[in-house]
């Protein structure tokens, strides 16, 4: 196989992406902010029907049982997965090439794959308050009980489409639009200055 | 407002974008019968009450919803994912005569 030669990726987010401490963090960090930068990030969608089989491929290529039920996800380490609307999820892997491991498995009769490496922007929050500062952005429940582990929500902010999976306890993935993610970015920093944010 | 979607739960009204009287019957593309493209452009049930209409969870999913709402309380009543092909609150089918 020939060697791939891609682009180095750069980050939307590198002029504002200060690694340190920041806002009132004398009392200790309560939230730590990172871009993740996952090498692939897929939107796949089975037409009516095809659902079963899709979750079938993500469980075969990607090694990733989804569990049932709307916006059901797992996050296992270096990849992802969660469904974000009906009959459509979002795969994550830290590595590239995901998109030509499922090729060859999702045919024109199932469904439709669309690699999203380049048009994502990976934001990780975590920590002890990491629900409040997303409960500041999105007008949803992010308690446990509410939104499980490895589940997945579609939401937005000010009209700015995002995905988010419960990653840990306490700890948010954020998919936005690479085109925004800056300007979230820095809204983001800023709904975390009263807690005291670690930038990694 | 808050509107129960079928995939997501319950989410703010800004989530939602409105698609329509959702009593409309459109006729075949081909259809050369004026009285129901007259109809289908123009005709509305306008009730002060129950009203089926269609949303489109825009801000979430993305799927297109029906929706019965009270037009005078704005009470959500029913939400269902459209392509379902769920009867509407007077018991219409979804038409595609």
């Amino acid at each position: 196989m020939a060697e791939q030669h891609l682009p180095e990726r750069q980050s939307p987010l590198e002029p504002e992406y200060h690694p340190g401490s920041h806002g009132n963090f004398e009392h200790g960090v309560d939230v730590i902010l990172s871009e993740t930068r996952p090498g692939s990030i897929l939107q796949l969608a089975a037409w009516p029907g095809e659902e079963k089989r899709l979750i079938e491929i993500i469980r075969k290529v990607a090694g990733l049982a989804l569990p049932d039920g709307a916006g059901g996800g797992v996050s296992s380490g270096a990849r992802a997965v969660f469904g974000f609307a009906p009959g459509k999820f979002t795969v994550v892997d830290e590595a590239e090439g995901l998109a030509q491991a499922f090729a060859g498995s999702i045919t024109p009769a199932i469904g439709t794959l669309t690699d999203l490496s380049h048009g994502r922007t990976a934001i990780r929050i975590a920590g002890p308050k990491a629900e409040w500062v997303m409960a500041k952005f999105f007008a949803i429940d992010f308690a446990l009980p509410a939104f499980p582990l490895g589940a997945g929500r579609s939401t937005n902010h000010h009209d700015v489409f995002a995905q988010i999976q419960r990653s840990g306890a306490d700890q948010f993935d954020i998919y936005v639009f690479r085109s925004f993610a800056r300007s979230f970015w820095k809204a983001l920093c800023h709904a975390s200055e009263e807690v005291g944010y670690e930038v990694q | 407002m808050l509107i129960t979607c079928p995939y997501c739960g319950p989410r703010d009204v800004i989530e939602f974008t409105y698609q329509g009287d959702g009593n409309r019957e459109r006729p075949q593309p081909a259809s050369q019968n004026l009285d129901a493209w007259n109809a289908y452009v123009y005709d509305r049930l306008n009730p002060a009450g129950d009203h089926n209409e269609i949303w489109q969870h825009s801000g979430g999913c993305r799927a297109h919803l029906r929706v019965v709402r009270n037009t005078i309380t704005h009470e959500i009543l029913s939400t269902a994912f459209a392509r379902g092909g769920h009867k509407s609150a007077d018991n219409r089918a979804e038409g595609r005569s």
